[in-house]
This record gives structure tokens, C-alpha cells and sequence, in this order.
């Protein structure tokens, strides 16, 4: 797909005019969608998608078109001509853009990764031989993802890798489940079967008898795919440079130095070593970035936009400011001592639903999904219905945190709003003195 | 219009298949954005989308492949594709769809005013900016926005049983939000955006009331920044319809979708607190509550003659004077269920299948003027405009946050407060419905943000409601 991308690059260029710049985007992926319910197969479609951003940058301003790519390179090149009319007809209509700023480094990065993906039919004979018995729902996403990126200033990014994400639920016959997740770059029939059977034992505890719990202040233990919900409203503009500058960052406070996490918390923005693209979608390297350390706030997600808004330094972010691979530093609790550490309490595989009840007091609410177990004396007792929490980060990740794990999990998103996503977090789970369940 | 149709059907009858059947939805959409946002344009943005999915189905069984190539070659190629996919998971699958009907039905269905010119780019962005400009200056008001998006979409269903389905639509959404913040507190308030959405021409803008609106909407901010928290403690609710349309939402339509109830999205959008055995049963709320599938009213955001699967649509009551009729099911669920459903099967493009969805679900206006609800409240807070959301995944317990909070005492509207939020639990909550406004409080709504999926999409739905009046809800502030 590379030599497709390259093309669109030299159409762009030999229609460019003098004194006017671009940027051009690429994304397209080829991918297996297959949706399992009862551990049958739902729903299953191949999607072949491909589409380029371009924008074009003349006099101080700036416009951007995005056109889907049929593959007919003739055809293509017809369309991104036309985009190129249709923005060159807009930016005469246009304010001068006061926040117009261009990476203009002739930067290069390349990632090509083509590690084979399993073949579909053995995906579901493996699904129907470990999990066949069960009432498995969830679904395999699988197949190439391409992502580029080049300018008139001779930048260029290609970012191209085979992946996969297996998601699934298995739920016991009392309505309560399990969740679990394979996603990768590199398959293996022989861990994805060890997942599959990790979380069938995981649901025989689901079915002892359920706890109920009411409304209160419980100690509580918090798995990372809850801790990456958590996390998923921070990147929610929590670190984003507008947000913070507008009033709409959860973290304002703590970014104003009026408020402090507890010393083992430390966020960054780690874009190395994960399974992004190494450049953000308006075409700057990505850097890795301190976001909080020590529990006090350190960076922000800058975009160029932004940079010239606020006067501030952009840092390779997104658009969105929107972490791509957030992490979170580990703490020290061996996770074999997770439960002996908890004693009584809450064992919460995963959060749902996350929102802000108050944002700048970053205080969210959210419920309890999949296995939530009452545990007493580190002995699980029994899963506990759906519960709702409403509590402030600055409470949960401040003053009741107790520890962090010392293993971290790696968390590909299974995002595929419009396309598959690339993103990530790495974060370890959470021991907390207090969680305060309301409903 | 439909440019594309000639050839579209000269391609679908070259194509060859040995499928039982088979069909073509091709999709083609194009979105405009535009922003001002403190006083700054921000740089257009434009799209144009389009390609088509194939789906067949194979001794029963059905599959799909999605393409952006449109020659015969490319559509040939997608449904051999899909052919040879549907053989594979044969074995595998869950259906069996030989009995399930196909449609044969030919129609077209275009928007209201569609022809109708909206005002150029540049008049579009002089809108906005002299919206923005009229925010007052006060260095409290930290950030606005002014924004308008408008998009086109065709689409065109053709079937081997004979059927060819097109619609035509546009679609505008009309924005504006303020942010006040003093530096360790925030507030916003804001007019359309992701609560206001319609089709038709730009007589949409008039109706969002847009123009003008900018220097209440900031005054507003500044009035929750200096306001008090909302209190705590069980208070009669009335929810004006920009609040309504995210409680019928979350809590009336997610619950009646089928493919929930089904089994089909508990890993990722989860369940239903509703069984299929509820239907005729299951009194879901007060005896006011009346509750529309209508893709009948024009301007709302999902009225369509045919769903994407090709059934037609028309006006259903979901729940009458409280009673739980049908569900969210378009044909596939409706043939997997035995219930009777709706025509809600839809898909948010030319690459995603479709599923039950909602579309436009309403709730039907009652007999009481906004002044008649206020005097119904003794003890109790106005709620309008949703900022928060959050509801667990069998869509029971839910907790809802609004921008703008003010108390009632004996009939009467009094202070405004800040940070308003409610919670409760979807089967008890309807039922404490105690008053339903008429159609003077009547608004027609929508969303263009409604995701649910695997593989995920997002879809446009409407929203309908009056101003509804609750017994006794539980509601408190923020910590700020």
C-alpha cells in the first residue's frame, strides 16, 4: 500500500502551486470483522477502506479535505485534484489563520511490520474447540493497518503492521461474565488457547452466590482494563494544552498546582515500544512526554495549534491532544498478593460508562462491569451485582491510594469507530483505601 | 441527486452470484465543519465518502464485504468475497436465514427543503464569527464556540429479489457553547451542538435559535459560576426536553433495542434490563408514558421511509399509557424473536452492516402547559441541557448531569444552581412519571452521536419530547 501512498504524494505535488504547501494524510486498513454470540458466529464481513487527508495551506491559510480512495489510482488522483480545487477555492474566503503553524522539518520515519495473521478458519475451529461448550459473544478483528504521512516540507511517515484483537465475554448462566482480550502483532495459537482457558476457570467463580452490596465507602482493588477506564477519561482532555487553558481539563487543578496526586502516581504520553505510528495525525514526530510525575503535574499534550494559541511549545500531540499511549508507572504490590493485600473487599476486573459528575473537581462516576467480586480475608466470597461509584481521581489516585501493581498490562484498544484504532495504554492496577459506591 | 443511480444499476445487473440472495447498499456522504472559536475561524474541514457493501446469503447464511471499488470488477470481486466468507463461517453460524423474506419494494425518500440552497461557506463563517463576536468581554468567559456542520447523504439499496430503495438527506447541525471559569472552577453552557440535530434546509438554524442567542448563553455561564451547588436530597424533577431526549435515550431506547435483549452487543454495549418476555406485559412506566418509533416527522433526524435492510417504516407506539408493546427489532430480529418490531435496522455507512438501532424514538406530548408542570412542584428543580451521562450495561442504574440547575418552591421557579445532577434506576424511574407537558413544550431533537457496535459505528437518531415532570428523584451537586 506504500507505493499507493507514494503516488497520491507525487499527484499532490505536480498540482501544487507556487507558494502553496500541503500536508497528506493516509489511512487504510483491510480488515475481518467477525461477531460471535452464544459462541456462534453472528455477523461476519470483510471491509477494504482506504482515505487521504489532504490539507492546503496558501497566504496564512488553511483548509482541509478528507476523500475515501477507491484503489483505481486513476480515479484517485481525479479526486484528491478535485479536493485540491475545491480547497484552493476556499482559502480565498478565509480570515488570515492567527494559530497557522507548520511543522517544517523533512522529517522521515518508517515502521513496516507484516507478521502473518492467522488464517480465519483457524481462528474458528480453536473458538469452537475451547469455547464451543460456552456462551461466548464478542468479536475478531484482524488484517492490515496503514497509516501515512507527508508534507510539501518533505516530511514523511509510513506506519504499516498486521494486528489482531480477539474481545470477548463469557457469561454464566446466572447473567454474570467474564471479559477478556488477545490482541497483537504477533499470533499464537498456543496463548490465545491459554486466554481462553484463563477465562473459563475465571467463570466458575461467578458462580457462587451473589453479594450485595449498599451504598458506601469499600476498600477496593481496581484491575487495569478498569484502571484503562479510568485513564480513558483523563485522555478526555485531561491533558490536553486547550482543555487546560479553557477550563475544560478535568486535571485544571491540579495543573495549576492547587492540587496533588499521590507521589506513585506518574502519567506519560509513551509512544515508544507502543503500536502507534511514530507521527501525529497533523505530520510531527511523536515524543514521548512526561505528563504527570510524582503526582504532580508535569507536561501537557501540545499541538502546533495550540503552541501558537497558548504560546506554549508543541510536543507532537495529536489534534485532539488526546494520549495515544498513555502509561502509568508501576507500583509495588507483586500481583500474587493482590487479594491477601486487599483482605476485604472489592476485586473489580472492569469499570463501564465512565463520565464526570463535576469536571474540574475531576470527580466521575461509572459502574462496575463484568467480574466484581466480594472478597473477605483474600478469599474471593462471591460475584457482586452491578454498583455504581462516584469519587474523585484526586481521591482514588490520591489520598486512598494504597499501591500500585508491580506488573503492568499493555491494553490495545478495541476502538473501531470509523476505523481500527492503533492505540494503547500500560498501566498496573490499583489498591485503594476507600471507593464510594452510590447506587 | 442520484447521479450515480444509472450506473449503479447497470453494475448490480452484472453482477453474478450463486447466492440465494443477494444485495448492493452503496453509500455516498459528504460533511462540511465549520468553527469560530474566540473570535479565531477555525480551518474548514470537508469529507467525501462513498462506497458500497455487498451481502449475501449462502444457504442461509449471510456475510458481507465492504468496498470503495465501484467498477463492476471491484463490486464483482466484494461479492465473491462475501460469498466465499459465508461458506467458511456456514458451520459456525448462529442463523439460519432461508425463511427469512426479502423485500422487493422501490421507493425514494428525500429530505425536507433538500433543494433548497443553504448560504455559501463565507456567509456561513460571517454567521458564526458575528456570533462569537457578541460574547461579552469579561475575562471570566474563557472559551466559545461557534460551529455549524452540514451533511449530505445518498444512499441506494438494490436486492436480487428486485428491490431499489434510495434516500436523499441532508442534515445540519447548529452549535454554540460558552465556558466560564474562575481559575478553579468552570461552567459551561451551551445551545444545539450534540443535542440538536435535523434535517431540512437552513431554516434548521432558525429553529436551534442560534443567531442572537450568544450573549444570553455566555450570561448564563457566568450565572453558574457564581451560582451554589445543587443540593441534595429527593426533589420532584422536571426535565426540559433538551434533558429528556438523553433520559429517553439511555434509559427507554438502549433497553428496547432486540439485539441487546438478543444476546448480540453484551460484550461491548452491553444488555437490557428488559426480557423478551416483557413485551405485553411489563408495565414500564406510568400510566402518562406514551412512547413513538415516528419516522414520520420530517425534520427529525431519522425519518426515513425504508431502514437499511429495506423494511418500511411507520409510526409504532413502543409503550402505551405505560405499557411495554415492542421492541427496537428491525426484520432480522424481529424473524430470530417472533416480535413484532419496528424498522430500525441501520448502518452508520458504506462499511459497517446493519444492526438495531434507534432512530427516532419519542415521547408523545400530554395536556399540560409548562406553567401547569411548574405549579405541580412543591419541592423541586428544573434540569435542562445535558452535559453527563452514564448508565450500567443492562441500562438500569443510571446517573444524568445537566448544565443548568434551578430550584422550584410551591409552583415557582427560584435560584439557579450549579453542577445539577440526578441518578435512579430506569424500571422504577418511569414510573414516577407524573406529568407530561403538551406540544407548546414539545421540541423535536437529535443526537448525531449514538455509538454502539462490533465493529462500532455511530449513528444519527431524534429525539421528540415535552417537558416531563418526576416524583421524588434523587439529585445532588458537585464538590466545587
Amino acid at each position: 500500500m506504500k507505493d499507493v501512498f507514494e503516488a497520491l504524494i507525487a499527484d499532490v505535488r505536480l498540482y501544487l502551486q507556487a507558494d502553496e504547501q500541503f500536508t497528506l494524510g493516509y489511512s487504510a486498513e483491510q480488515s475481518q470483522f467477525v461477531r460471535f454470540n452464544h459462541a456462534k458466529v453472528r455477523q461476519a464481513g470483510e471491509v477494504s477502506q482506504a482515505s487521504a487527508q489532504l490539507r492546503l495551506i496558501h497566504d496564512g491559510r488553511q483548509a482541509e479535505q478528507q476523500v475515501t480512495l477507491s484503489g483505481d489510482a486513476q480515479l484517485d488522483r481525479q479526486r484528491l485534484i478535485a479536493a485540491l480545487e475545491q480547497l484552493r477555492q476556499t482559502l480565498p474566503l478565509l480570515a488570515i489563520d492567527p494559530y497557522l503553524r507548520l511543522d517544517e522539518s523533512a522529517w522521515h520515519s518508517h515502521s513496516q511490520q507484516e507478521q502473518p495473521l492467522p488464517a480465519l478458519s483457524e481462528v474458528l475451529a480453536l473458538l469452537e474447540r475451547e469455547a464451543g461448550d460456552l456462551d461466548l459473544v464478542g468479536i475478531y478483528a484482524a488484517g492490515p493497518i496503514c497509516r501515512g504521512f507527508a508534507s510539501s516540507f518533505g516530511a514523511i511517515g509510513w506506519h504499516q503492521a498486521n494486528s489482531f484483537n480477539v474481545d470477548w465475554s463469557l457469561f454464566h448462566e446466572n447473567g454474570e461474565a467474564v471479559k477478556a482480550n488477545y490482541a497483537g502483532q504477533r499470533w499464537s495459537a498456543d496463548d490465545f488457547t491459554a486466554r481462553l482457558r484463563l477465562a473459563r476457570e475465571q467463570l466458575s467463580f461467578l458462580g457462587r452466590p451473589a453479594v450485595t452490596l449498599k451504598p458506601g465507602s469499600y476498600r477496593a482493588y481496581l484491575a487495569p482494563a478498569a484502571m484503562d477506564e479510568i485513564a480513558g477519561m483523563l485522555c478526555w482532555g485531561g491533558f490536553s494544552a486547550q482543555a487546560l487553558a479553557t477550563g475544560n481539563s478535568a486535571l485544571q487543578r491540579l495543573y495549576n498546582g492547587d492540587a496533588q496526586l499521590h507521589p506513585m502516581v506518574s502519567f506519560s504520553e509513551q509512544v515508544s515500544g507502543s503500536l502507534s505510528p511514530a507521527f501525529s495525525d497533523e505530520g510531527s514526530p511523536r515524543l514521548d512526554v512526561p505528563l504527570i510525575q510524582q503526582g504532580n503535574a508535569m507536561q501537557r499534550l501540545v499541538s502546533a495549534r495550540s503552541a501558537a494559541e497558548f504560546e506554549l511549545r508543541a510536543n507532537g500531540a495529536d489534534s485532539y491532544e488526546s494520549p495515544c499511549a498513555l502509561s502509568l508507572a508501576p507500583g509495588n504490590l507483586p500481583s500474587e498478593q493482590i487479594l491477601k493485600r486487599l483482605s476485604t473487599g472489592l476485586y473489580i476486573s472492569n469499570l463501564w460508562y465512565l463520565n464526570y459528575s463535576d469536571l474540574p473537581a475531576a470527580r466521575m462516576t461509572g459502574l462496575t462491569r463484568f467480574a466484581t467480586f466480594w472478597v473477605e480475608n483474600g478469599e474471593i466470597q462471591g460475584p457482586v451485582s452491578t454498583m455504581r461509584f462516584d469519587d474523585s481521581l484526586y481521591s482514588l489516585l490520591g489520598s486512598q491510594l494504597e499501591d500500585l501493581t508491580r506488573e503492568r498490562e499493555m491494553i490495545l484498544s478495541t476502538s473501531t469507530y470509523g476505523q481500527r484504532s492503533t492505540g494503547s495504554s500500560h498501566l498496573p492496577g490499583a489498591l485503594v483505601k476507600g471507593l464510594t459506591l452510590t447506587l | 441527486m442520484f447521479d450515480s443511480s444509472a450506473l449503479l444499476r447497470q453494475r448490480f445487473a452484472g453482477l453474478r452470484s450463486t447466492a440465494e440472495l443477494f444485495s448492493l447498499r452503496h453509500v455516498k456522504q459528504s460533511h462540511q465543519a465549520l468553527s469560530v472559536r474566540r473570535n479565531v475561524a477555525e480551518p474548514p474541514v470537508f469529507s467525501h465518502d462513498e462506497g458500497a457493501m455487498l451481502t449475501v446469503r449462502v444457504n442461509g447464511v449471510e456475510a458481507y464485504a465492504a468496498t470503495a471499488d465501484l467498477s463492476q470488477t471491484g463490486l464483482q470481486r466484494a461479492l465473491e468475497q462475501a460469498e466465499a466468507l459465508a461458506r467458511q463461517i456456514a458451520p459456525y453460524s448462529l442463523l439460519d436465514l432461508r425463511e427469512q423474506p426479502a423485500t422487493s419494494a422501490r421507493h425514494d425518500h428525500i429530505s425536507p427543503n433538500f433543494d433548497q440552497p443553504v448560504p455559501s461557506l463565507a456567509d456561513c463563517l460571517g454567521l458564526l464569527a458575528a456570533e462569537s463576536a457578541s460574547v461579552p468581554k469579561d475575562s471570566r468567559l474563557v472559551d466559545w464556540q461557534a460551529s455549524l456542520g452540514l451533511s449530505l447523504v445518498e444512499q441506494t439499496y438494490l436486492n436480487s429479489a428486485g428491490a431499489e430503495l434510495r434516500h436523499a438527506q441532508r442534515f445540519l447541525f447548529p452549535g454554540l457553547s460558552v465556558t466560564a471559569s474562575d481559575g478553579q472552577d468552570s461552567q459551561s453552557r451551551s445551545l444545539g451542538r450534540d443535542n440538536f440535530g435535523q434535517q431540512g434546509g437552513f431554516e434548521i438554524v432558525e429553529r436551534c435559535g442560534l443567531v442572537g442567542a450568544a450573549r444570553l448563553v455566555a450570561d448564563q455561564a457566568l450565572q453558574l459560576l457564581l451560582a451554589p451547588n445543587t443540593p441534595s436530597g429527593a426533589r420532584d424533577l422536571l426535565l426540559m426536553p433538551d434533558q429528556m431526549m438523553l433520559q429517553i435515550h439511555e434509559s427507554i431506547g438502549h433497553p428496547l433495542e432486540m439485539d441487546r435483549i438478543l444476546g448480540d452487543e453484551r460484550n461491548y454495549a452491553g444488555t437490557s434490563f428488559v426480557k423478551a418476555s416483557d413485551f405485553g406485559h411489563l408495565q414500564y412506566g406510568s400510566e402518562l408514558l406514551n412512547v413513538t418509533f415516528d419516522p414520520t416527522i420530517g425534520e427529525e433526524l431519522a425519518s426515513y421511509s425504508f431502514d437499511d435492510d429495506g423494511t418500511p417504516a411507520s409510526k409504532q407506539f413502543l409503550i402505551h399509557n405505560g405499557l411495554l408493546l415492542r421492541p427496537l427489532g428491525g426484520a432480522l430480529s424481529q424473524f430470530r424473536s417472533g416480535l413484532d418490531g419496528v424498522a430500525n435496522s441501520r448502518a452508520c455507512g458504506w462499511n459497517r452492516a446493519p444492526i438495531d438501532r434507534m432512530a427516532n424514538l419519542n415521547i408523545e406530548p400530554g395536556d399540560q402547559s409548562l406553567d401547569q408542570l411548574l405549579q405541580g412542584i412543591e419541592h423541586g428543580i428544573l434540569m435542562r441541557t445535558n452535559r453527563s451521562w452514564s448508565i450500567d450495561d443492562a441500562r438500569n442504574k443510571f446517573q444524568f448531569g445537566c448544565e443548568w440547575g434551578q430550584l422550584i418552591e410551591n409552583g415557582e421557579l427560584k435560584g439557579i444552581v450549579k453542577n445539577p445532577n440526578y441518578r435512579g434506576i430506569s424500571a422504577q424511574f418511569w414510573r414516577n412519571l407524573a406529568a407530561v407537558g403538551d406540544r407548546s413544550t414539545f421540541q423535536v431533537l437529535g443526537t448525531p452521536n449514538c455509538g454502539k457496535g462490533e465493529p462500532n459505528q455511530v449513528v444519527r437518531v431524534g429525539h421528540a419530547s415535552p417537558a416531563c415532570v418526576f416524583r421524588q428523584i434523587d439529585v445532588f451537586g458537585g464538590d466545587a
